[in-house]
């Protein structure tokens, strides 16, 4: 808390595009920010903004075209341990148990069987999957099955979590849960993450700083600080302070989009 | 437990009196037909039932039935072990290799419509009218469902389970072990489930090119002898064994898939 934090994921300008048949599909433009330790950021844009691609470029996933992205201030050049990711899709293996899934990359890591299973009783335990560990995937809700994926992103420990709308196939109610969920683990934990959502109201409650993306090619229209108290729980939702912040989310939001139209013209709009 | 346990065992044990009504029902048409037929025609065309039952019983004494079982059972086992390996070998191959899929994928349709039936006489050439040849046929016979259900499970995983390994970083053994394996198993199952109750016909063909032994030589002697006792015999022996082959199988695949009937609900 007195020392001031430094500097972990640095991304610097950052370009990516995807060579198709009908034409370069430019992603991401000269996109530049900096997470601190322990920071809670969330990214906005509109749908295929390329906030999807940035977060497969930070998780070492998709090699960018032009910028790099440093963590520590070393180069990431493929997948990193110290990176762990949750994709829209909970992606759990049906032929193993909800234990067996979080124990995967442990497994993988040649971690001995005892350890492992210490430390997926702890995951289980930490998002409230304690009871479910010979569950199949087939029989989890989908709130469960997506806890059970962010347990298995968490396993290894990683410095870094990006989340990739992890709540995107969830019905609200659940949707909120799972948000008062995530925001308890990482007061908990005070991890670093990035969080891809599509909802404005999910960014500002979850946040310490929410990164705004335009329409495609995704660029920084704004980065806007939540400056909200911590811990804080969904009943926030409702506070003045946050809607304010909501709404200078939205106001962003409509800059961007009028930006993408002057700078080409979409045929369709 | 429980509930669903009860339900697959009703699956798999239906009512045994229905067993027993489908068997009587069988033995009334039997009988049925050797009342409708002639004396003379009866003792070339039909064998009464205790004719089958003693003929049967003559063959398990003397040990022959057994030794003829046993015969093409073997066929089947190493016809099946041959063409499973060589399937999931090239289906794996198939899967992973552009090149390779294109270059054999005619190959590939093509010797799906030729009937295998017709390549035995060849075989028979080829191989000699010994076991070999029984066990090629068989393991064309197994090769290719297995082989079309393998290369199409592997290359159906979903693109997600791929990331996460990459993500992972997964060595290429480790995606293999703990990515393909598991997931192309129900395919390639389903695989075996069909090649391996195909296996009996492969040999049966292959005994009635070339034999001196087995439960495809049976038939093919009771034929020559107007044996209609043996064949029966024999034809009933076969059709045991590929309805246990299928049984065993089905038993085995749910015993390794036990996850899949965990979704059924």
């Amino acid at each position: 808390m007195i020392a001031s934090p430094e500097t972990l994921l640095e991304i610097k300008n950052l370009y990516t595009a995807f060579v198709e048949p009908e034409g370069t599909l430019e992603a991401l433009e000269d996109v530049s920010f900096k997470v601190l330790q322990g920071e809670f950021i969330c990214l906005i844009g509109p749908s295929g903004c390329g906030k999807s691609t940035l977060l497969r470029t930070l998780a070492g996933l998709l090699p960018p075209s032009k910028g790099e992205v440093r963590l520590r201030g070393i180069p990431i050049r493929g997948p990193e341990h110290a990176v762990g990711l949750v994709f829209q899709q909970p992606t759990l293996l049906p032929w193993r148990t909800v234990a067996e899934n979080i124990a995967l990359p442990l497994e993988l890591r040649g971690q001995p069987l005892a350890e492992r299973q210490q430390r997926v009783a702890e995951l289980l335990e930490m998002v409230g999957l304690a009871g479910f560990e010979a569950t199949y995937p087939q029989l989890l809700s989908g709130g469960m099955a997506q806890r059970a994926a962010i347990a298995r992103a968490l396993a290894q420990n990683p410095e870094v979590l990006l989340l990739d709308e992890p709540f995107g196939s969830l019905d609200a109610l659940t949707r909120e849960r799972m948000a008062a969920a995530l925001l308890e683990l990482w007061q908990r934990q005070q991890r670093t993450v990035l969080m891809v959502t599509h909802s404005v109201d999910e960014a500002a409650l979850l946040a310490d700083r929410v990164v705004v993306l335009s329409p495609r090619p995704g660029r920084i229209i704004d980065i806007i600080p939540v400056r909200l108290p911590r811990p804080r729980d969904p009943s926030l939702l409702l506070d003045p302070r946050l809607q304010s912040v909501v709404r200078e989310l939205r106001q962003a939001l409509k800059n961007g989009e009028l930006q993408g139209n002057g700078r080409n013209s979409q045929p369709k709009a | 437990m429980g509930w669903r346990d009860k339900k697959i065992n009703r699956l798999q044990n239906p009512n045994p009196l229905l067993y027993l009504l489908s068997l009587g029902l069988v033995l009334l048409l039997w009988q049925g037909a050797l009342l409708a037929l002639e004396d003379s025609a009866r003792k070339f065309i039909l064998p009464t039932t205790a004719q089958v039952v003693t003929r049967f019983l003559r063959l398990v004494v003397d040990g022959s039935l057994l030794q003829h079982t046993g015969v093409t059972l073997l066929e089947m086992g190493l016809g099946l072990a041959l063409g499973t390996s060589t399937a999931l070998v090239l289906g794996y191959a198939v899967a992973h290799s552009q090149v390779l899929a294109h270059l054999l994928e005619p190959i590939i349709v093509t010797s799906q419509a030729m009937p295998v039936v017709a390549l035995a006489p060849l075989l028979a050439i080829w191989f000699g009218p010994g076991l070999v040849s029984k066990v090629v046929v068989c393991a064309l016979i197994v090769f290719f469902p297995i082989l079309v259900n393998v290369s199409a499970g592997l290359s159906h995983i979903d693109n997600g389970f791929r990331q996460v390994f990459r993500l992972l970083e997964a060595t290429r053994w480790q995606r293999f072990r703990w990515l393909e394996v598991p997931a192309a198993l129900p395919a390639f199952l389903t695989g075996l489930r069909v090649g391996g109750t195909s296996a009996a016909m492969g040999a049966v063909v292959g005994e009635f090119v070339a034999s001196s032994a087995g439960l495809g030589y049976l038939v093919k002697q009771g034929q020559n002898l107007y044996d209609t006792p043996l064949m029966f015999v024999a034809i009933l022996t076969l059709t045991m064994l590929a309805l246990v082959t299928y049984g065993a199988l089905g038993l085995i695949e749910r015993r390794i898939l036990k996850w899949r009937s965990a979704g059924k609900t």
